[in-house]
């Protein structure tokens, strides 16, 4: 008797840059991915200063610090009209999925120029219709089911659009991530499930929430692939999230991708996280997901240093506008936000 | 007019929205090869094929959060809530997502599902297959309800959740699936958030809401014998609901009783006795009084749950003791 023979358990490791031709990679599209994670890292760097020490923003934050390849790995692969659906930390989705700055920055600040015209926050920046960024759950685990929805209705259309989820190691202990993933397994629908294993439930080690030391494997359990990847190389992410997409587009169902990776700094803005180990954290410093892919780049000929460096200063002038116009916005009037209860 | 069940009221609403609109899908447990735990679904597998009419694992939060993102995707999907006892593993899905993507996203999202639901109270299904609980939903501002106690409220009231732009929870009452009523067989919806006044009196105003309108209208004729003529309102949507239609009976009236299925404390009637009080208290010529069902579980024995249950006796009782 074959036991799970629908499915598939793949490993990915971390991509060398010979291989990246190979993948379809270009330089414009690589040149792209870098300066998306430095986006979203000095986009995080400046909330927390906003939040820290100016005190402009307030309300939760959920940092995406060290987490970057894995939205822009993701995003890298899927089509702009392909769909995604994002969680409580989404401030990365967001920007990899091309939402301006600056609308985000208007979110976070609470105004009326946000994505939620204010009314979302942090937790709900990544709701962006006009680039197919459909929705952000700050329930953990709840934006599954939500997303195999998403590809009943993809399914139902006919549609050669797949949907993305993104949610946390802690979001795969919901009854919502096994109720959510085995519906789209048994209907074989259009979507790939993204669990970020940054190690961390808010201080909930994922070694004390999870028997096995994978949570991709449970794809074997619903009949589904499952892939571990390198969730700190936006290229082997790329790669693995390509395979998904293969298999939905030819009428395979869902996969569910495990990106390991690491949650840099603390569950919120405010958590200095003294419950981990300071080796643990000197560990993935070292893996840095952004200085890793730069010098991969820097040493195979496909950026310069001074590229880089104009990257940046060009990214850092774009959040300083975002800042201005989130400052400068205005709030929503109270009396407006009783039409928006009810279409 | 010709006669229908409840359950056949409901059955031709799906079906005709079915035809009319090809992005009507259905999901839930057994409602395609058993054809619906009440069979109201019977049949509409070998009429519309599994694409729409989808069988579901039990999942109660899988079948919502589906609903949610199919209709964020311009469908229109039924979902199916066997029993309410099982609406609370979905509520999650209910309160926290559908209800306030709207208002979340600053008005960009709509979420038009019907997630039709029914209550077995007085069919001795025990303390978790029996409950009752629409007052839960209306702490949640996002979701409408509707609460059909007709054929012909059924129907037309399933047409216009169907055809509304948000979440809609319609409970139905499983005691009402074999009630016949007038249904016309031509074209017709009833609109959300008005009251139906289903007898005109002067001495007191019953507002009564989904299986007790059948139970106050038959109270009313006992009490007519006795010289005391009820007005009876059923709001059929208790979000949005018309207070105004029962403010302006009690204004007539002065007297106010409330009959419903829900445990006493902190029940639909709570909120509508509230309201009266807010609006109406300088016209009423003695206190507002509730019949509703007491704060425990709902026992089996079939004998302690009719003794459990309002029932026409208990309006009369109290009625006659308001209007003295």
């Amino acid at each position: 008797m074959v036991l799970y023979k629908m499915s598939t358990l793949m490993e990915i490791q971390s991509v060398p840059s010979k291989d990246y031709a190979s993948l379809g990679l270009q330089k414009e599209r690589l040149v792209w991915m870098l300066k998306k994670m430095v986006e979203i890292r000095l986009f995080e760097e400046k909330v927390e200063e906003l939040y820290l020490m100016r005190g402009l923003i307030t309300g939760p934050a959920h940092l995406y610090f060290g987490e970057e390849a894995v939205a822009v790995g993701v995003m890298s692969a899927l089509d702009p009209n392909d769909y995604i659906i994002s969680g409580h930390r989404g401030h990365g989705h967001a920007l990899a999925k091309q939402i301006p700055a600056r609308l985000i920055m208007a979110e976070l600040f609470g105004k009326s120029t946000g994505t939620c015209k204010g009314l979302g926050g942090s937790m709900h920046v990544g709701i962006c219709l006009e680039k197919n960024s459909l929705f952000a759950s700050a329930i953990v685990g709840s934006g599954i089911p939500i997303a195999s929805g998403v590809g009943l209705a993809l399914k139902h259309k006919k549609s050669d659009c797949v949907v993305a989820v993104f949610f946390g190691d802690g979001a795969a202990n919901t009854g919502a991530f096994h109720e959510g993933i085995n519906l789209a397994a048994i209907w074989k629908l259009p979507v790939i499930f993204v669990c970020e294993n940054n190690k961390y439930a808010i201080g909930m080690k994922v070694e004390n929430a999870v028997a096995t030391n994978s949570i991709a494997a449970r794809a074997t359990a619903y009949g589904i692939h499952g892939i571990s990847v390198e969730g700190n190389d936006p290229v082997a992410v790329h790669k693995a999230t390509k395979e998904a997409i293969e298999t939905a587009r030819s009428g395979g169902g869902p996969t569910l991708i495990e990106c390991r990776t690491y949650r840099q700094k603390g569950h919120g803005v405010y958590d200095k996280a003294p419950y981990r180990p300071k080796e643990e954290v000197e560990e993935w410093l070292k893996k840095d997901p952004i200085v890793n892919f730069e010098k991969k780049l820097t040493t195979s000929g496909m950026v310069s240093e001074k590229e880089v460096e104009k990257i940046r200063g060009e990214i850092l002038s774009e959040i300083e506008d975002a800042v201005k116009f989130a400052q400068e916005s205005s709030i929503l009037p109270f009396q407006e936000l009783e039409k928006l209860v009810y279409s | 007019m010709r006669e229908i069940t409840y359950a056949e009221a409901i059955r031709e609403a799906l079906r005709e929205e079915m035809i009319k609109d090809p992005n009507v899908i259905l999901i839930g447990e057994d409602i395609a090869a058993y054809g619906g735990a009440f069979k109201v679904t019977d049949g509409f597998l070998k009429e519309f094929g599994p694409e729409r009419v989808r069988d579901t694992p039990i999942s109660e939060a899988a079948i919502v959060g589906a609903a949610i993102g199919a209709s964020l995707m311009g469908l229109r999907p039924v979902a199916e809530i066997m029993y309410m006892d099982f609406l609370p593993i979905s509520l999650e899905q209910i309160c926290n997502q559908a209800a306030k993507m709207r208002f979340m996203s600053g008005g960009q999202l709509t979420v038009p599902i019907v997630i039709r639901t029914q209550y077995s109270l007085g069919r001795a299904h025990g303390a978790q297959h029996s409950q009752y609980i629409p007052s839960w939903l209306l702490q949640v501002a996002g979701v409408k309800v509707a609460l059909p106690s007709t054929p012909y409220d059924a129907k037309g009231l399933l047409k216009t959740a169907m055809r509304d732009g948000n979440p809609v929870m319609y409970i139905e009452s499983s005691l009402l699936y074999r009630v016949k009523g007038p249904v016309p067989e031509d074209e017709y919806t009833v609109p959300f958030g008005k009251t139906d006044v289903k007898r005109e009196g002067s001495h007191v105003t019953v507002v009564a809401i989904s299986r007790m309108v059948r139970e106050t209208i038959a109270a009313a004729e006992i009490l007519k014998e006795q010289g005391i003529e009820a007005e009876i309102l059923d709001p059929r949507t208790i979000q949005p609901l018309d207070i105004e239609t029962v403010v302006n009976s009690v204004k007539k009236t002065g007297h106010i009783a409330i009959a419903e299925d829900d445990s006493k404390t902190g029940g639909v009637g709570a909120e509508i006795a509230a309201s009266i009080a807010e609006r109406a208290i300088d016209y009423l010529d003695a206190p507002i009084v509730r019949i509703a069902a007491p704060d425990i579980p709902i026992p089996f024995s079939p004998t302690l749950e009719q003794e459990y249950m309002p029932n026409k006796e208990k309006i009369v009782e109290a009625v006659k003791s308001l209007v003295k």
